[in-house]
């Protein structure tokens, strides 16, 4: 999964600084590994550097200094980009399918979410093809298909996770923008 | 290649109920397609329509550019006996014939003489890996080894369409797998097609093409989108 993506996405909304951005991050996606508060700022760093997000205020607010970040034009540019990019079917992408999801839906919206639910759906079905072509090739160790057996398990289970997100997709868009 | 079936604007319904709505399918020789979508979304009937087992109540069924639901029903059941072959999930052995008998009885429907009948049924009980099993009642014969000899009756004919629904739903993961990866082995080397029917996205992976339906129409998204009108 790509942080710098899910932050552009999160400041897609608005300006907020670290800290909230951390929150939201920690709130909208349970299953990924909590932010450290480093990282968050680290990441930003190198967003700004990128010119991909700039300041856009200080706000002290009785305590520290806090920098609010907002997203630039290039970086909308970019996180439409990811959105619509296909993941490379393989074992464990289901965290960066999932992430993918929730920031198109906070950035752009139900629809360019189906079309990325759908594009990926085309992306495993081609890959689970392949890898049962390489299982019934008459070629084909045990060995071979151990391998492509775990990989099609994984594959199938991400295809029915799309096809139930996409079955959840308007329930999912209504809690998160309500 | 050449175009064995086409569906055009199919639709069927089941009394009020519609099932299907408007399909459109190209099935080309030796090619395998998969037809996948949730239960009840028309992927049997559209399987019953294509094999003529069933008629549409509009829209046509070509088989080598000839309309099927013009032909009289003693034709389509020539056609089902000698150009088709049908493959459901169980229960389709004949229980007081042996295994040898029951992949005979379609070459015996066709006029073929017993003797011939019963050497054919014997070498595709083999290429199934059942040969072992043509003395044997089905009672007698676990689910993969029924399944596998009504793979065999099925193609016995070396037909150019085989239409299967759901083959391997009722057998265990490595078995459904043996038979399947058969069935497809065998269409490739016989340049056989084949109307594969399952909801199963590991399943329809053995096909070369998917088309899914969902509530009686097709489904381009595969995703059991609603297609928008």
């Amino acid at each position: 999964m790509s942080t710098s993506h899910v932050l552009l996405g999160l400041l897609a909304g608005g300006p907020r600084h670290g800290y909230e951005l951390k929150r939201s991050h920690d709130d909208r996606l349970p299953q990924a590994k909590p932010l450290a508060f480093g990282q968050v700022y680290a990441t930003l760093g190198r967003l700004e550097r990128d010119g991909l997000v700039e300041q856009s205020g200080q706000d002290r607010d009785g305590g520290p200094d806090r920098t609010s970040y907002v997203i630039t034009e290039a970086g909308r540019a970019r996180l439409g980009e990811w959105l619509t990019e296909v993941e490379p079917p393989a074992p464990y992408v289901t965290s960066a399918l999932f992430a993918k999801v929730v920031v198109s839906l906070l950035a752009s919206g139900e629809r360019v979410a189906t079309e990325y639910l759908v594009a990926q759906r085309a992306a495993h079905t081609t890959r689970l093809r392949e890898l049962t072509a390489v299982k019934t090739d008459s070629a084909a160790t045990v060995g071979d298909v151990i391998a492509a057996d775990y990989a099609i398990a994984h594959l199938d289970a991400d295809l029915r996770w799309l096809q139930t997100t996409l079955l959840r997709l308007a329930d999912l868009n209504e809690e998160m923008n309500p | 290649m050449n175009t064995l079936l086409q569906g055009t604007a199919l639709h069927r319904a089941y009394g009020p109920t519609p099932a299907l709505r408007g399909v459109d399918i190209e099935v080309t020789e030796g090619e395998i397609v998969a037809v996948t979508g949730p239960s009840g979304c028309g992927k049997s009937t559209l399987l019953h329509c294509l094999a003529g087992i069933m008629r549409v109540d509009s829209g046509s069924v070509r088989y080598r550019d000839q309309d099927i639901g013009l032909w009289s029903e003693s034709a389509r059941s020539k056609l089902r006996r000698t150009e088709f072959g049908v493959l459901f999930q169980f229960g389709q052995l004949v229980p007081e014939l042996t295994a040898g008998e029951n992949v005979a009885l379609p070459l015996l429907l066709g006029g073929v003489k017993r003797r011939e009948a019963q050497k054919t049924a014997e070498e595709w009980l083999d290429r199934f890996g059942v040969a072992e099993l043509a003395g044997k009642l089905p009672g007698a014969m676990s689910g993969g080894q029924q399944q596998r000899c009504a793979v065999a009756r099925a193609m016995v004919t070396e037909p150019r369409a085989l239409f299967a629904d759901e083959p391997t739903g009722a057998l265990d993961v490595l078995t459904g797998e043996q038979v399947l990866g058969e069935i497809v082995r065998v269409a490739r080397e016989k340049g056989m097609a084949v109307v594969l029917v399952t909801h199963e996205a590991q399943i329809a992976a053995y096909a070369d093409r998917e088309i899914s339906l969902r509530d009686g129409a097709l489904d381009p998204t595969g995703l059991g989108l609603r297609t928008r009108a």
